[in-house]
């Protein structure tokens, strides 16, 4: 019902249809899905109600790290993001506490628990992500024992995720090539050095006084892992956002919702808010659209978008209004979102009175930035176990930066193990930093006035660290200062008598989709403009009408299509070819997706009160709780915690500490006069049985 | 900065003991301080806690002591309105064994000449008070229904509220770093932040307790040992007591277990020989060992899932008793200290009593109680039921 069943990027694999229950009813499931993945497809958002008040209770990380998703399966309570569907599974939802199952006594009492397994090994790489993966080819190469754990059932981390061509510089990190492939590319890579292990399904549960490291294996198995250096690449989690109706089921991570619609190919929304215009929520939006969904509209606080700006300019011009200077006041509705009401902000960022719009809508992505899940390596340097950290673990970044730092630190680990890897290249450090570094600045746009030949336009005026334009032109016409990536491109006229042949493989392969192709070769006045389009084919064909834009999204005109060229060369990346008047040609830079209804404003705003507001989304405390003990004074959180439960709950404080630490800054309180509550494991929670080596396997459960 | 306020009473750590110590004496109308090194209330041991209360102990001395911290307890949120999730859940120690039988049953005899309300059930009436005990070789076990728990976060926080109400000052991330004595009397206590003048001074620092005498030049025998805890997620109610297994095996003492009021089951267990010292890092071994029993003897529980661990210490006396008396050694100087892991249990009893004793009201009731705990005690015997 809500499938993606066709993808202009995704292939959409056959899958076996198998059957379970929802509520005692038939619930149709596509083979090796999670269960979240099947009760959306299934249209259902809301997995449960909250033992505490009633709250609806639904999808929120869908990457195991909250329990938001817990429904009951064959009486079990478990995450519906990570827990695979089995044929016959009875599903419920679980509202309030749910029921401890009770098992046979009598049998239970004579299963013989086997004692904990313990593993020694010399690198533990907690995350398969970029990092994870390239450090471990690094290890790999020179035959260093390495176990790399994954908590997911497929290695690549959010890779899998990313359907877009990677920024970054071609030789060290792959760029041009769309993320789901590079992380394909790195597993196989991994999966050849006979050292390295790859433990899948697999979660580090905590870093212990001993320097051993509790993993959960395939859900069941409990090994104590002694490395003799730990290696954290276990990536990011997602900030939240405080607002009323921000506990919604339908509101919820940009991550998530790649997570539901790229990896479980689902469609999640009819229509989508987007909270958040760095470049995980512009990506985001590109990844709904191209998934079949309409997106309302983008609010960023700031007054420019703080992603790149190729990302920024190609939602525009596809549709997208992007509002910055503009926040969310409120998702609405009580157990779905109906609705999302914005507001302009001033210079101090609170929202103008007058200025509250509100958009039809049922889901709200909240892209507002990430975090390090760094615990891990925390605690080992805290226990004084050999431990680095990469990729996003270390330092919030792109994902190319991920893959080039998970080098670094493989052979940082095994210069650690004493082994000689040399001296390491200032040149790989340079690079690091430079595939980490912000969006540098804008030039303006200087539309080239030629109007003769054939010729690429370049609509890419912010630097940033990409440089897969330079590599393709067979006559080398495209150039960039070559000791540093971030600088912007340019076309040479000509080179050794030599100039465009019109190829368009510049055009195709741009991430940014901000290369155009002029030719005017046939018709001067009326010159073919090729344009990238990453949508179905069948989207576009010869004969249609379509509103041309510029850099910006402002419309040009309406022209006609001319071709519609999809090749296997261009790796799924259309190109539209256009006829459009001399006058814009030059100017042209992409093709509206998206009618500019969608984007249409209710008639008049919706308003929802303040008490609303939800910090911790566990144990639904709300601001009006916390921001009290401030006032009265209240500078630590663990007192905080101890009156309210604020972080007492399942996700382990993960969701709302950085929320905590918002309220105190919104009442005015110096960060230094904050004391935080201690990290404690476990980071995951696991059962008794587990712990106590029984596995699940006696009553059937946890088998695949 | 300058200090040298002064006050009736200051009572070094503001904990389990401390701060419903605060609370009674600031009823009588004292002016108190309470000094802690964290900060805010029960950062120490309090809130490592895992909140059994029970008076069924084998001593007078604790008996009354938490008779009256159960009343206090159970009828805090009717008199105050605060929630402490109190909750009359009992205590029942197992035994599936001759040996835990014979120890239990010798101390039912003591506890009921104390009038408490415990009672032995064979294993078919404690089937039915824990429905989800491993009937296997159950032989029976203790019951106490008047015994209960409650959250040690929400108590020790609504004392120090209400302490706070009725003028107690507090005062944390303060190190007390000495003491003024002028001829063998305590005039004052001194912090790396200020001074403050008082003639009476109450050592509550609980595993800090021995170093805090030590800047009195008194020894105190009180050593901390460690024990890991933890809490599960929350179910419905399945589980009503606070269960014991006194049984001893490789690597471990005693264990023990509730269902909280929130639906979570806090566990927590002697690890054995005693980890002594002051470390409170968390270990890998401490899940399996106590997983591995608790399943066994519910083995409901294999699905339960745990959600956070912690390591607390318990300030352990030689004999298991607190030390609870003035010094000898510095008028004004009282120790109320090696609560031995029950210092939760003890507090609000404790409090009343140290009140009684600075206003010097004391009955006869509680000279017995405060001779059983004497610092100058011959610490020969040893407590059957830590």
């Amino acid at each position: 019902m809500y499938r993606i069943e066709q993808h202009p990027i995704l292939p959409i694999p056959a899958r076996k249809s198998i059957s379970l229950t929802w509520k005692g009813g038939p619930l149709e499931a596509l083979e090796g899905e999670t269960l979240s993945a099947a009760l959306f497809a299934a249209g259902i958002r809301v997995f449960g109600h909250h033992a505490k008040d009633g709250a609806a209770q639904g999808i929120f990380c869908a990457n195991g790290q909250c329990a938001q998703c817990l429904v009951l399966a064959d009486g079990i309570p478990v995450k519906s993001c990570m827990e695979l569907v089995r044929p016959g599974m009875r599903v419920e939802p679980v509202e309030g506490l749910p029921e401890l199952p009770s098992v046979d006594a009598a049998v239970a009492g004579t299963a013989k628990p086997r004692p904990v397994e313990t593993l020694h090994v010399p690198v533990l790489v907690i995350g398969g992500g970029p990092a994870g993966l390239s450090a471990g080819i690094e290890l790999g190469k020179r035959g260093i024992e390495t176990l790399i754990i994954d908590d997911k059932h497929r290695l690549g981390g959010k890779l899998v995720l990313q359907t877009h061509r990677f920024f970054g510089s071609i030789e060290a990190v792959y760029a041009g090539t769309r993320g789901i492939d590079i992380a394909t590319r790195l597993e196989h890579e991994v999966r050849a050095f006979p050292h390295v292990r790859v433990w899948l399904q697999s979660a580090a549960l905590a870093v212990y006084s001993d320097k051993t490291v509790g993993v959960l294996v395939e859900g069941r198995r409990y090994v104590l892992v002694k490395p003799d250096v730990l290696l954290t690449t276990a990536g990011a989690r997602e900030k939240n956002l405080a607002f009323p109706g921000n506990t919604l089921p339908g509101v919820y991570g940009a991550g998530a919702f790649q997570t539901l619609v790229n990896r479980d190919l689902v469609k999640p929304t009819g229509r989508l808010f987007i909270v958040g215009g760095g470049n995980v929520g512009l990506i985001a939006g590109y990844h709904a659209l191209q998934a079949g969904i309409s997106v309302v509209g983008l609010v960023e606080i700031l007054a420019e978008c703080g992603g790149y700006k190729v990302h920024r300019d190609k939602l525009a011009r596809l549709g997208v209004p992007i509002y910055t200077s503009h926040t969310v006041l409120s998702a609405n509705g009580t157990d779905a979102v109906g609705s999302v009401t914005i507001a302009r902000v001033d210079a101090r960022f609170k929202p103008v009175a007058g200025t509250e719009r509100s958009f039809d809508c049922d889901t709200v992505l909240i892209a507002v930035g990430l975090d390090p899940v760094n615990e891990f390596h925390e605690k080992a340097r805290e226990f004084g176990l050999p431990s680095f950290a990469a990729g996003d673990a270390e330092e919030i970044a792109e994902a190319s930066a991920a893959i080039f730092s998970g080098k670094i630190r493989g052979l940082e680990v095994a210069r650690a193990l004493g082994h000689d890897v040399g001296e390491i290249s200032p040149d790989w450090y340079r690079t690091a930093d430079i595939l980490k570094s912000h969006p540098g600045k804008t030039t303006p746009e200087q539309t080239p006035a030629d109007a003769a030949g054939v010729f690429p336009v370049i609509h890419c005026h912010q630097e940033i660290p990409c440089d897969p334009c330079t590599g393709v032109c067979p006559n080398d016409l495209i150039e960039m200062d070559e000791t540093d990536i971030r600088l912007l491109p340019s076309f040479v006229g000509e080179k050794s008598g030599k100039g465009c042949t019109g190829c368009e493989k510049c055009v195709a392969i741009c991430p940014g989709l901000a290369i155009t192709l002029v030719d005017y070769r046939k018709d001067a006045d009326f010159p073919t403009v090729a344009i990238p389009f990453e949508f179905l084919k069948d989207t576009l064909k010869a004969g249609d009408t379509v509103t041309v834009e510029d850099t910006l999204g402002n419309a040009l005109g309406r022209v006609e299509v001319g071709a519609v060229k999809a090749i296997k060369a261009n790796d799924r990346t259309v190109i539209v070819k256009v006829r459009a008047p001399r006058e814009y040609a030059n100017k042209i830079a992409g093709i509206r997706v998206q009618p500019a209804e969608v984007g249409e404003p209710l008639g008049r705003y919706v308003e929802r009160t303040a008490e609303d507001t939800v910090i911790c989304r566990c144990e639904r405390v709300t601001a009006g709780d916390i921001r009290k003990l401030i006032r009265e004074g209240v500078r630590d959180i663990n007192e905080i915690k101890s009156v309210t439960r604020a972080s007492m709950g399942s996700c382990g404080a993960k969701t709302c500490t950085p929320l905590i630490h918002r309220l105190f800054r919104e009442e005015g309180v110096p960060e230094s006069e904050i004391v935080d509550q201690p990290k404690r494991p476990l980071f995951l929670e696991v059962s008794l049985g587990v712990f106590a080596g029984l596995g699940q396997e006696e009553d059937g459960h946890g088998r695949e | 900065m300058v200090g040298n306020k002064s006050y009736d009473v200051v009572i070094v750590g503001a904990g389990s003991v401390g701060a419903p110590a605060a609370l009674s004496l600031a009823e009588t109308g004292l002016r108190v301080l309470v000094i802690d090194q964290y900060p805010s209330v029960g950062q120490g041991s309090n809130k490592r806690a895992i909140g059994g209360l029970r008076a069924t102990h084998s001593d007078p001395a604790k008996i009354r002591l938490c008779l009256r911290s159960l009343e206090i307890f159970s009828t805090w949120q009717e008199r105050f309105g605060d929630k402490i999730e109190w909750r009359k859940g009992g205590y029942s120690f197992v035994a599936y064994r001759g040996e835990e039988e014979r120890t239990l049953k010798e101390l039912l005899v003591v506890q009921k000449n104390y009038g408490l309300n415990i009672d032995w059930l064979d294993a078919k009436a404690l089937l039915g008070v824990i429905p989800d005990l491993n009937p296997e070789s159950l032989i029976g076990g203790t019951f106490s229904p008047d015994d209960g728990h409650a959250s040690p976060l929400l108590a020790i926080h609504a004392f120090y509220s209400r302490a706070k109400k009725l003028g107690a000052e507090f005062r944390f991330q303060e190190r007390v770093t000495g003491y003024d004595i002028d001829g063998g009397q305590i005039r004052g206590v001194r912090t790396d932040k200020g001074a403050y003048a008082a003639a009476v001074v109450v050592n509550a620092a609980g595993p800090w307790g021995a170093e805090m005498a030590a800047l009195a030049g008194i020894d105190v025998p009180v050593r901390p040992d460690s024990h890991e805890g933890a809490v599960t997620e929350a179910v419905a109610r399945f589980l009503e007591p606070m269960v014991v297994d006194i049984r001893p095996v490789a690597g471990s003492a005693n264990y023990y277990f509730y269902q909280h009021d929130t639906g979570q089951v806090i566990f927590c267990i002697t690890p054995s020989p005693s980890i002594w010292g002051m470390d409170v890092r968390e270990t890998s071994s401490f899940l399996p060992m106590v997983a591995r029993r608790m399943v066994e003897l519910i083995p409901r529980l294999k699905n339960l899932r745990v959600r956070r661990t912690w390591r607390g210490l318990y300030p352990m006396t030689p004999d298991g008793f607190p030390i609870v008396g003035w010094t000898r050694e510095l008028k004004g100087y009282m120790l109320a200290v090696g609560m031995c892991g029950q210092g939760f249990m003890l507090g609000p009893g404790l409090g009343e009593l140290l009140a009684r004793m600075v206003l010097g009201t004391t009955d006869e009731k509680d000279r017995q109680t405060l001779s059983y705990l004497s610092p100058y005690r011959e610490f020969k015997g040893q407590e059957k039921l830590k």
